[in-house]
């Protein structure tokens, strides 16, 4: 029933109106569809065929109904608009815009594809690239294919795309872009797989050289060095000297000169290279030498230094010479010694002069300086063949030492060139003298500021002698001559005895006057300027006058000894001595102390030194004491040192002692309460004077066995000797009397 | 310093011999060296392991105290270095070059 008329509504066109699909119909098809199954129950479905209609259903006729519409599909989008106006702001008014957007989409879907071309895309690639590398080769070639692949795919969908896109018109939205990939630069050549060929040429390579320059590396040292405070400034003072040197250089402008002086230094260079390297310890061995002789004599320098006796406080006034170092040379070992200087500058430098006092015994002479610091060896050694007589240095240059000869040579000694030779000597043409030179003294510069110095010797003559230009020129300043001697020689000339002069002294203070002392026994006060005229003579002695000396402070006072056993002590005013000392024996020097005007010291033959202090006894010496262990030794020179409160006495068997002074005999005054001690020459001078002051006019004789004998003895008349010229030009010197 | 050695080397050569035959001469001297600035020593009178010891060590000690001498005042200098032991005493006297050396024994 069903099927038949079911299908019939099939061939029938289908009613455009939409509306006109009925519920039955729809029904009928859900009928059709579910079949057979329906039965008769359904009679009241099928029957009821009649048209439902919708209440608003528009009613047209049936000449509308089968009215056809066609409708053309255009891809223009029904829903844009076909009329947009937009307002103009340039044109004020409201424009048609002709073109309208008649895009429509559809779907979207965001993407997750990146173009080759791109940062990421490539980086992707390279890693994936690495990743290949890693594994074999064909894996390679499969992934580069796959890589193809993947291009490939990637351009067919490009291409697939593509189609779409023309379709619609220009603009591409993002989506799009995104799926669509540019192409991309390939690793491999775009090869043109129609007549594409490979030509290879392979060029000749050029061959390779290496070159090599092997040099030798520049000379390498290791240099070290620290950056100390004294490194610093020895560099500075290094630099201050060349400075200095420059300057000099600049000086000495004469082209002489520079030669000299280029010689020199060539000299020089070559000298240091040949020398043995062991000269350059010169001065450390000096030291080394002190210090070993330090070690040796240590406790002898601490009594030097530090003893003090303290035994003299109960020897009521007596004191004692404590014997320290005992200078001796081996080579001085037969020679007396003949004269005894300290050095003015260097207070532990001392001078001695060998010679010999024996006429029959004349030899060579030599000059030692030591040092109290090195007591074993001298410091400088010269050695001249005449014997030495007498010496003495030069105040303002301690450096230079002048000596009298028993030849009556004189010579100065440079001691900064210690070669053997002296640096000036006399000479016969240059007016030495005839007899032995007994004293030499320096004076001080005279105008032209060239060295000065007198001398004195047996031959009666009074020279001084300047340095010149490096000659010694003389100039007598006086003969002396024995009073009363003249004598009637031939066709009426005067002859005058000359006597012999065998000490001098030159007053501290009054540059002129100067004191001599003669081999008759005779002492005149001379001026420099009065060469015809002795100024005052004074009969000293019986015997020839060993030594004079002015007291060092007091201007008046001098002391003068003798080898007949007599120390005089003199007011050059007054022509009798106002202290006479009887030594028993031949004194052979006698000498001030420089610390006291009232404390002397003198030698004797017989060994002994006796040290008198005339503020604590003016009869007796305070100190008699042996020296010298033999007794054939004998005493010729005693000195004090300037500073320190030592002396140092020679022997005739070329020994030099030293001994100290104890405290007895460097007795200063003694402060009253309440008084500062006043230390200077004034108070010596004033110490002296009360003494001198105290004297009656008689003499007091000391006798050496130790008593004292008050005696007035007449004014003695000068005692002349007998006019022996041959005695008076003998130039012996016995110190035995 | 330049003394008269460095004008009259040769002169002086003699000398400093004599010297140091003096010094080694002396009453107690035990030995004398003389080394050289890098601690070498030149000259001696002992036996070489004695010598090499002594300037080596020294001559360390003789740097040190020199510059502690010209630390504390840099116009100053070291003239000389006593060391004094129980039995003996060491002497050393700096050169600007060179080093003297002396052993002594000072109390007999």
């Amino acid at each position: 029933m069903l099927p038949a008329s079911s299908k019939m509504p099939h061939k029938q066109p289908p009613p455009p109106r939409k509306q006109s699909i009925s519920m039955g119909r729809g029904a009928r098809k859900r009928d059709e569809d579910s079949g057979t199954e329906v039965g008769e129950g359904t009679d009241e479905w099928v029957q009821s065929k009649a048209t439902v209609k919708p209440p608003d259903q528009l009613d047209l006729t049936d000449a509308e109904l089968k009215e056809e519409f066609t409708r053309i599909l255009t891809a223009n989008n029904p829903h844009a608009p076909q009329n947009i106006v937009r307002y103009s702001f340039k044109e004020g008014t409201y424009k048609l815009i002709g073109f309208v957007d008649q895009l429509a989409v559809h779907f979207t879907q965001v993407g997750n594809l990146i173009p080759k071309d791109s940062d990421e895309g490539r980086r992707q690639h390279y890693r994936d690239e690495l990743a290949a590398s890693s594994q074999e080769s064909a894996k390679v070639v499969i992934s580069e294919t796959e890589i193809l692949e993947e291009e490939e795919e990637p351009k067919e969908v490009e291409a697939g795309s593509q189609t779409d896109v023309p379709i619609v018109e220009a603009s591409e939205k993002m989506a799009e872009e995104e799926l669509m990939t540019p192409k991309q630069p390939k690793e491999r050549k775009l090869t043109n797989k129609f007549n594409f060929s490979e030509r290879a040429s392979q060029t000749f390579n050029n061959p390779l050289r290496d070159r090599e320059c092997q040099m030798e590396p520049p000379p390498r040292t290791n240099f070290s060095a620290t950056a100390n405070q004294w490194e610093i400034y020895d560099a500075y003072m290094e630099e201050l000297e060349k400075q200095e040197k420059t300057k000099e250089k600049e000086k000495t402008k004469t082209p002489v000169a520079k030669k000299m002086g280029k010689m020199a230094m060539r000299k020089m260079t070559s000298m240091e290279s040949q020398s043995d390297d062991i000269t350059k310890v010169t001065q450390a061995a000096k030291i080394v030498e002190r210090m070993v002789n330090q070690n040796t004599y240590d406790d002898v320098a601490q009594d030097f230094k530090y003893y003090e006796d303290a035994a003299d406080e109960y020897r009521d006034q007596e004191g004692t010479l404590l014997p320290l170092w005992k200078f001796q040379n081996d080579k001085a070992k037969r020679l007396a010694v003949t004269a005894l200087c300290w050095n003015p500058k260097y207070n532990d430098l001392f001078a001695v002069g060998h010679g010999s006092y024996d006429f029959m015994k004349q030899s060579r002479g030599m000059l030692l300086l030591y040092s109290m610091k090195n007591p074993s060896f001298p410091e400088y050694i010269f050695s001249s063949e005449s014997g030495i007589m007498c010496l003495d240095m030069h105040v303002d240059h301690p450096y230079l030492v002048v000596v009298g000869h028993y030849d009556g040579n004189v010579a100065i000694y440079n001691l900064k060139k210690p070669h053997s030779q002296p640096s000036f000597r006399s000479s016969a043409k240059s007016g030495k003298h005839t007899d032995p030179v007994w004293q030499v003294r320096w004076q001080k510069d005279d105008m032209d500021h060239n060295l000065n110095f007198f001398s004195v010797s047996s031959d009666g003559r009074i020279v001084s002698w300047t340095l010149v230009k490096s000659e010694l020129v003389h100039t007598d300043v006086i003969k002396l001559k024995v009073e009363g001697s003249t004598t009637e020689g031939l066709e009426g000339l005067q002859i005058h005895t000359v006597g012999c002069g065998t000490a001098f002294d030159f007053h501290r203070e009054i540059d002129y006057l100067f004191l001599v002392g003669t081999e008759e026994g005779k002492i005149y006060k001379c001026s420099k300027s009065y060469s015809s005229q002795f100024l005052d003579t004074y009969d000293a002695h019986n015997m020839a006058v060993d030594a004079v000396s002015w007291n060092p402070y007091h201007t008046k006072v001098f002391m003068s000894c003798s080898s007949d056993w007599t120390v005089k002590i003199w007011d050059h005013t007054i022509k009798t001595p106002m202290f006479i000392y009887d030594l028993n024996s031949a004194v052979g020097d006698v000498a001030w102390a420089p610390y006291s005007s009232t404390v002397f010291a003198a030698v004797t033959t017989n060994g002994k030194t006796h040290v008198f202090d005339l503020s604590i006894n003016k009869y007796e010496a305070i100190c008699n004491q042996p020296v010298v262990a033999k007794k054939k030794n004998k005493l010729t020179h005693v000195q004090f040192n300037p500073i320190h409160p030592i002396i140092i006495v020679g022997d005739d068997r070329g020994h030099v002692t030293c001994l100290k002074l104890s405290p007895n005999l460097r007795k200063m005054p003694k402060e009253k309460k309440g008084q500062e001690v006043q230390k200077g020459p004034a108070v010596e001078i004033a110490k002296l004077d009360k003494l001198l002051n105290l004297l009656p006019r008689t003499m007091t004789r000391y006798n050496g066995c130790g008593r004292a004998s008050l005696r007035r003895q007449p004014q003695t008349a000068a005692k002349t000797l007998p006019r022996r010229a041959a005695s008076v030009r003998s130039g012996i010197r016995t110190p035995e009397g | 310093m330049k003394t008269l050695v460095n004008f009259f080397p040769d002169l002086f050569q003699a000398e400093v011999e004599e010297t140091l035959k003096r010094i080694q001469s002396h009453k107690g001297v035990i030995g004398t060296m003389v080394v050289n600035a890098e601690g070498i020593p030149i000259r001696t009178t002992l036996d070489n392991s004695t010598t090499v010891q002594y300037a080596g060590l020294l001559h360390q000690l003789t740097m040190k105290a020199k510059s502690t001498v010209r630390d504390i005042d840099p116009q100053n200098d070291l003239t000389f270095l006593r060391i004094r032991s129980k039995k003996h005493e060491i002497m050393v006297a700096p050169d600007k070059e060179y080093l003297l050396i002396v052993i002594q024994n000072p109390c007999e």
